[in-house]
């Protein structure tokens, strides 16, 4: 119930021949007679968003509070965890960090410093070529920028198989940067890093007036002062929701980090944890559901928090579901 | 023009950017409001040398170690990319490549080339047992290729260890006591400590494994093969279980003249056939092979196989019905909740839109594994809780497995479509909205009329990409279902809910069956023609050339 007044109600029936006595249940009519318009006139027009909003928001947080459930109750198995917070401790969390063959602390550090380290060399790397895209004039600018357009098309765990050939002839060369080595898979995703993040900094950096650039220029300042003082700090927000996008996308990325990483000291989250249950699922319910809700804690943390430049970037063409 | 001879110095455009600079300079092409950049600071030059020294520090290691593993043409490509890095950082002008150069390294490497070297893999039968040259084979072959000799003496064995390797020591029936391992070939050894059978078990600097040891580390003692002497005709010791060992000599013999390898005991005598294996007259080959260029043969198998023609034509019809219906679904979702909550004056809204947005932002693999727990249909929450012990196989019946991983894949999709439909609908102006009512036009006619066609002109980009992503959205299938419930047609790993892309990786890296690079390349190949072939039309259809042009 609310107190919009309701324009669609009629008009009060005729009251020509008011006695006492009917007035007062001409008046307990109206009242009711009030009372179920609005109710009807407010369920069309609001009240059904509310019983749609209820059900969706159901569907869209009833897994999350089944596995945070789940990693609360020590019973461990899948079974186990079908009543939901029928009970609540610590003990899967314990667990979790007291495995010697699964490492899950490794697995989170490995996890940011894989993300990190790519996400930040992604940034960088795009706001290079968006610079050089941007502000010069140069012969196979437009062809450029027609096959970045082109090759994102073409995602990277397409090619999964040569690339794990690569890297396993590029083990027998330099270990350090062949099959198994963290640095070796960043430099795969680094393979990826121009593409959609530099189609979407180009057009960011388009917004900045050359103007500024002009200025500078006439001060005597020279290209790398221009583009690490003035444009990088006019373009801090598209420079985090690609940093977040790529970190986010990095950390879920399973194809290529299961094949490069095999040893289990130097996987992912998403390699460690799926190898967590790929044999014993139900056994390892619990355990798992506590890896679960801490690894998706930072990122969704991160998200919600930075939810509205995300909207921005999402709209420019950047596609997770 | 003072600035232009200042330029004259370190800077790395200096020298065009003299002849080009004033407006009263000749031959200038370029705009007129174009200026030159100033000189690198002191400090910027010193960043440079510093960057570019680590960066050939980097290339001399690995050139060397290229030097030292003989790859020579590596080497060369390798050397050409150095010089060429060297050039664009030390030469003066060409700064949009000093800015390009490192990202496009990077693509050309892992993007690019990888591509075309799926595109070579595709036409090879490079996998297990056809992994390296011919010769590789023939002494892989030899080494592998050995049996028991018959009526042979066993030897009773004990497994000991040092420095993290394990040796056999073998006891023979006329009780001399001798050691060896892999590398190291049997030598006779006198101090042993023998138990009370008579079996050596101990030896002064070793330590001896006990059962639960030898369990523990079943696989590398099994695959323990001690040559018996330096000659490999000799053959070698193995054993079986830890305590007895027999002697094993190689099968089949090479004839290096012939090319042919022949079994000593049936006589059979096997040639290369041509396809990259050594294969008897009856057909039979032996397994080890090694990598030759096999032309169209992965595509031909791929749709004449019998045991992989029908699945595949199954998977791909699968791949677009999973990809256009987890497009229409989340959109047909995102776009009503956009409408339903584009509303100024509801009460709750803010609340809504964050809890509807949180699938979003959970990582997608997890999604994946958090669901199965839920479908399981053992002890998943659904069967057990919601349903009351019912066992419908939400996960393990072909149908109800694709209806599952459309559903899991809308909760993690929908919210997306949600965000940009309503960004989009509140970029359509209120006016119009306002007209058609004027002129009479209900709610459903405004939207079907204007609103979504206005809609469309913005999100079908978005959709476009959406069904690429979808195309090859991995992580969803593999980690809800495993691409199962397995056909029964066919020996393969492949199941009714495999789309292409889990597919390739099951045929490249799965478990049980052996590796098959060339088929799982050829299946990618497949991939990229039909992304191009989508894409190409999306990029008719869309403005995307546009923009390019500004």
């Amino acid at each position: 119930m609310n107190g919009s007044a309701p324009r669609t109600a009629p008009a009060a029936p005729t009251t020509d021949h008011p006695t006492a006595a009917r007035g007062t249940t001409d008046v307990d009519y109206l009242k009711s007679l009030h009372r179920r318009r609005t109710f009807g006139a407010w369920f069309k027009d609001k009240g059904w968003r509310h019983v749609v909003g209820i059900v969706v928001t159901i569907f869209a947080v009833f897994p999350l509070l089944y596995v945070l459930s789940a990693a609360l109750n020590s019973t461990g198995t899948l079974v186990g965890s079908n009543a939901l917070f029928s009970k609540i401790d610590f003990g899967n969390f314990a667990a979790l960090f007291n495995i010697p063959s699964r490492p899950f602390a490794r697995w989170f550090l490995n996890t940011l410093v894989v993300g990190g380290v790519t996400s930040a060399a992604t940034v960088f790397l795009g706001a290079m070529a968006a610079y050089a895209f941007s502000r010069m004039r140069f012969t196979g600018r437009r062809v450029g920028l027609l096959s970045l357009l082109l090759l994102q098309m073409f995602p990277q765990l397409l090619a999964v198989v040569a690339i794990f050939l690569l890297l396993s002839g590029i083990s027998e060369v330099i270990p350090a940067l062949g099959l198994g080595s963290q640095l070796g898979l960043i430099m795969v995703y680094l393979g990826g890093a121009l593409g959609v993040n530099t189609y979407l900094m180009y057009g960011f950096f388009n917004t900045v007036p050359q103007s500024l650039d002009e200025a500078a220029k006439i001060d005597g300042a020279s290209h790398t002062q221009i583009f690490f003082g003035i444009i990088m700090r006019l373009v801090t927000p598209i420079l985090a929701v690609v940093g977040l996008l790529t970190y986010i996308a990095i950390s879920g990325e399973f194809v290529i980090a299961s094949v490069v990483l095999t040893d289990p000291d130097s996987q992912t989250l998403a390699v460690g944890l799926y190898s967590f249950v790929a044999q014993q699922r139900s056994e390892n319910w619990g355990v798992f559901a506590a890896g679960a809700v801490i690894s998706a804690l930072p990122v969704m943390a991160l998200f919600l928090f930075l939810q509205r430049y995300i909207v921005s970037g999402l709209t420019a063409g950047s596609v997770k579901g | 023009m003072p600035e232009t001879e200042l330029r004259e110095g370190p800077g790395p455009d200096a020298a065009p950017a003299a002849k080009i600079a004033g407006p009263s300079a000749p031959g200038r092409q370029r705009g007129t409001s174009r200026r030159r950049f100033g000189p690198d600071g002191t400090k910027g030059t010193l960043a440079k040398i510093v960057l570019l020294g680590l960066v050939d520090a980097v290339a001399v290691y690995v050139l060397m170690m290229l030097f030292f593993s003989h790859s020579w043409t590596v080497l060369a490509v390798s050397a050409v990319v150095v010089l060429v890095i060297n050039w664009i950082y030390l030469r003066k002008g060409g700064l949009p490549a000093k800015y390009l150069a490192p990202g496009v390294l990077f693509l050309l490497v892992f993007q690019v080339f990888v591509v075309l070297f799926s595109g070579y893999i595709a036409f090879t039968n490079y996998g297990d047992g056809h992994n390296s040259t011919k010769d590789d084979a023939i002494a892989a072959i030899q080494l592998t290729a050995q049996k028991r000799v018959p009526d042979s003496p066993a030897y009773k064995a004990a497994v000991l260890a040092k420095d993290n390797s394990f040796y056999l020591l073998f006891t023979a029936p006329d009780g001399k006591v001798s050691l060896g391992s892999t590398d190291t070939p049997l030598k006779s050894v006198d101090a042993a400590g023998k138990d009370s059978t008579g079996k050596a078990n101990a030896l002064d600097g070793y330590r001896t494994l006990n059962f639960q040891e030898i369990v523990a580390n079943q696989q590398q003692i099994l695959g323990i093969t001690v040559p018996v002497s330096s000659d490999p005709a000799d053959g070698t010791l193995r054993t079986a279980d830890g305590s007895n060992a027999y002697q094993f000599k190689p099968a089949l013999k090479y004839d290096a003249a012939a090319d042919t390898f022949t079994n000593t005991d049936t006589g059979a005598v096997y040639r290369d056939n041509g396809k990259g294996a050594f294969a008897a007259d009856s057909g039979e080959t032996l397994s080890t092979g090694w990598k030759i260029d096999v032309g169209m043969e992965n595509f031909a198998r791929a749709f004449t196989d019998p045991s992989l023609r029908g699945p595949l034509l199954g998977v791909i019809l699968w791949t677009f019905t999973f990809a256009l219906a987890s497009v229409a679904l989340t959109f047909a979702l995102g776009l009503f909740l956009a409408i339903t909550f584009n509303r100024e004056d509801l009460k709750g809204k803010k609340v809504y839109r964050i809890l509807m947005i949180l699938p979003y932002a959970f990582p997608a693999f997890l999604t994946g594994l958090v669901w199965s727990g839920i479908l399981n249909p053992e002890f998943g929450w659904l069967n057990q809780t919601l349903l009351g012990g019912a066992s419908i196989g939400w996960l393990t019946h072909p149908v109800l497995a694709k209806i599952s991983v459309l559903v899991v894949n809308l909760w993690l999709g929908y919210p997306y479509m949600f965000l940009v439909c309503t960004g989009a609908l509140q970029s359509v102006p209120s006016e119009l909205d306002e007209a058609a009512r004027m002129d009479g036009a209900g709610p459903w006619r405004v939207f079907r009329s204007i609103k979504l066609p206005l809609l469309l002109v913005s999100i079908a980009p978005l959709l476009i990409s959406s069904f690429a992503f979808n195309f090859n959205n991995f992580n969803v299938i593999f980690m809800l279902t495993g691409g199962g419930p397995r056909f029964a047609d066919t020996n393969r790993d492949i199941g009714a809910t495999d789309i292409l892309i889990t597919l390739v990786y099951k045929v490249a890296f799965g478990q049980g069956t052996g590796r098959d690079y060339g088929l799982a390349s050829a299946l990618a190949i497949i991939i990229f023609i039909i992304v191009a072939t989508v894409s190409a039309i999306s990029f008719k259809q869309t403005k995307a050339l546009e923009d390019v042009n500004s």
